[in-house]
């Protein structure tokens, strides 16, 4: 399975997110995450649809899908684009006072802060590349994870 | 001037050229029919939604019009359903208008109500809530031009009672501006240029014609470049009638039950030309066994047809009636094709289409054969689905576009009476017969009534087999004749008609099957005609499911 970004722009309608999701569901195609936002047009929508394939057929068939439905302006394919892409992570962990600064070495290590803390728990914000999400995750599960809210990527070429 | 919803809704279907309206009332339509009753635009009122959706499904693909059906709120809209996913499978314009809870109720539950947007979001092309009486000229005008453009579809427009008593000032949108739906009609010069060279060099050129050609118009364009060089022609079950049958070119359709000459001949070209087809399963059997020799130039409007199933070298997307038109100008090298052919006729006379003619009872190939000959190829047929459908496409020779109307992609059993009823509203000087087997014809069967009342006079060929015929060949063929549920009774269908105030006749014998169908030609009503056919008679040839196209099951001498 590959992962491939695609940035589409729609008009800004109600209905628009279910025709898209309906889509997608009834082809068999994955999505791994979905943001979407009004853009400088509020007319215009922007969904950063992040899926998963398993071969390159499909993907271009994904393309070729969403571009077939009225509602939708524009298909951009940011696989074989430069581009940066950021996503925003929220998790609560277990904060004691003991593993203070263990904690803070690691949150400066990937640019992350404490947003909230309350008695033994601490809301930490972070924003990067999913890759360096996961790894953040990863080496933050040694304290102890309580929650985890993440937005989907978002991406621009 | 100040309309109210009901009223723009009419006058803009007067400005889209609607001559036909099928559909029927109901609580959250009230306020539209209330404007029907003064309204000069011809209304039929069917005796279920199911068969207004595909009677309005029959008359665009008998004339090329948009179909138009109406009905309201709830159950009335979920029983057009069937009929919108037929039409979306199959490409044909249509624009299905239903009533909706009043704004304020949607979401509560109401009575009748159903998120029918929501439901037919998958089978249509597109698909409106109007929110805004102010917005539904806008939304009228798109649906009627989404519907008939690019690849064409049904459309649905869901109004709510309230925006349909709401008045507004009438405003007419003299064109459409859709920044998201630009379909493309001309092809890539560069690619049309690449395809010409492949076909100039091509030794075992092939066409495979589908329902693209039929939408496109492009039937004419078709002969031309078939004859300029010189290449067999084979159609899928919707690309009948986009080459003349009986055109020495012509191979008849390929596929599941295509005769076994289309499906060689496919299975060894050098050069496949698709043209407005999709490779569908039916047609290609084992997709990775397909015409393994082959290049494949693809044309169609549909990017998303191309390369979906198989492979193309050559894809062109754009109308087939101007990129064929634009090939031949570029044409100057035709390829030789003699020996080709002369393999061809070894083919069609090697494997011709055959049946057993033995004894007195009735085949229903002869009956197709004979409504053939007594129509002399001059008919509009429908057809229902399932051997029915098969012997339709395989024994009478379609030579026109527009002539075989049957329902292809969704396979809906019930389809062809209210198609037929469709299209001989579109083409009343045309006779249209649809034929049909017992257990289809009882799916829609209270249409009767209908034609009868507005003296449409279709003509109905029963291929009373007493059995669900098609599932029974595969229970016998691949369930060890196990034929569980498939064994199915009916009504008296002579009775029947003839209750409903039709024209009911019965066959039993083969020499009955002829003087049947000229009676039922001359009267001057709606016809029944129950013929009963042998029960066992299996469609040959047949691939079996996940085949080869070339490894068929052969009939019987």
């Amino acid at each position: 399975m590959t992962r491939h970004t695609l940035s589409v722009l729609v008009e800004n309608k109600f209905g628009v997110l279910s025709r898209i999701a309906s889509l997608f569901s009834a082809r068999g195609y994955n999505i791994s995450s979905l943001a979407v936002s009004e853009t400088m047009d509020p007319a215009i929508s922007c969904m950063t649809i992040v899926v998963e394939v398993s071969e390159e057929k499909i993907l271009e068939q994904i393309k070729k899908q969403l571009n077939k439905l009225i509602d939708v302006i524009t298909v951009t394919d940011f696989t074989k684009k430069e581009h940066v892409n950021r996503e925003l992570l929220l998790v609560k962990i277990n904060y004691s006072a003991k593993e203070k600064a263990r904690i803070e070495a690691l949150l400066d290590k990937y640019l992350g802060k404490i947003i909230q803390h309350k008695e033994d728990t601490a809301i930490v914000e972070v924003i990067g590349e999913q890759q360096q999400i996961k790894q953040l995750l990863e080496a933050l599960s040694q304290f102890g994870i309580k929650e985890l809210v993440r937005t989907g990527k978002i991406a621009m070429a | 001037m100040k309309l109210s919803g009901a009223q723009i809704l009419i006058e803009c279907l007067k400005r889209e050229g609607v001559e036909l309206l099928i559909g029927y009332p109901g609580g959250q339509v009230l306020p539209i029919f209330d404007k029907l009753y003064d309204c000069d635009i011809r209304f039929i009122l069917p005796r279920h939604e199911q068969a207004a959706a595909h009677a309005a499904d029959g008359y665009a693909r008998a004339t090329g019009k948009v179909g138009v059906c109406l009905a309201t709120s709830g159950p009335g809209a979920t029983n057009l359903t069937t009929g919108i996913a037929n039409a979306y499978m199959d490409s044909i314009p249509m624009v299905a208008i239903t009533g909706q809870v009043k704004s304020h109720l949607i979401g509560n539950d109401a009575f009748q109500e159903a998120d029918v947007t929501g439901i037919t979001r998958p089978i249509t092309k597109h698909n409106y809530l109007v929110k805004d009486v102010r917005e539904l000229a806008r939304i009228i005008r798109e649906a009627f031009y989404i519907a008939s453009t690019g690849r064409p579809g049904p459309v649905l427009i869901d109004i709510p009672s309230d925006i349909q008593l709401q008045e507004t000032e009438f405003i007419w949108p003299e064109s459409v501006e859709l920044r998201s739906y630009k379909p493309t009609y001309f092809g890539h010069p560069g690619q049309i240029k690449k395809a010409v060279k492949l076909i100039s060099g091509a030794k075992k050129p092939l066409l495979y014609i589908g329902g693209g050609v039929i939408s496109s118009g492009a039937a004419p364009e078709i002969k031309i470049l078939a004859e300029k060089i010189q290449a067999p022609v084979t159609w899928t079950l919707m690309g009948i009638g986009g080459f003349p049958a009986t055109h020495k070119l012509g191979l008849g359709m390929l596929g599941m039950h295509g005769t076994a000459y289309a499906n060689h001949a496919i299975m060894s070209a050098d050069v496949i030309i698709a043209i407005g087809a999709r490779f569908d399963d039916r047609v290609t059997g084992r997709i990775d066994a397909f015409a393994p020799g082959a290049k494949v130039i693809h044309i169609d409007i549909d990017p998303a047809s191309i390369s979906k199933n198989v492979k193309v070298d050559i894809p062109i997307v754009g109308d087939v009636k101007n990129i064929v038109g634009e090939m031949l100008e570029q044409m100057k090298k035709t390829p030789n094709t003699a020996e080709w052919l002369k393999d061809i006729e070894a083919l069609k006379k090697k494997y011709p289409l055959k049946y057993g003619k033995d004894g007195d009872k009735i085949k229903p190939q002869y009956v197709v054969e004979q409504i053939y000959q007594a129509t002399k190829g001059e008919a509009i047929i429908t057809t229902e689905v399932g051997q029915n459908q098969m012997w339709a496409a395989q024994w009478y020779q379609y030579n026109h576009p527009r002539s075989f109307i049957s329902s292809g992609g969704l396979g809906t059993m019930g389809f062809g009476f209210p198609a037929a009823m469709g299209a001989k509203l579109g083409c009343s000087d045309k006779v249209v017969f649809d034929i049909a087997g017992d257990g289809s014809i009882q799916m829609n069967i209270q249409e009767l009534a209908t034609c009868v009342c507005n003296k449409i006079n279709v003509k109905v060929a029963i291929l009373n087999n007493g059995y669900l015929g098609m599932v029974r060949q595969w229970q016998e063929l691949f369930y060890k004749k196990r034929y569980s549920h498939t064994c199915i009774t009916g009504p008296d269908f002579v009775k029947l008609a003839e209750s409903y105030g039709a024209v009911g006749i019965r066959a039993t014998k083969r020499e009955e099957v002829r003087p049947a169908i000229e009676k039922a030609l001359s009267t001057d009503n709606t016809v029944f005609i129950d013929f009963r056919v042998e029960p066992e008679e299996n469609v040959f040839p047949m691939v079996p499911a996940g085949e080869a196209i070339n490894r068929m099951i052969e009939g019987l001498a």
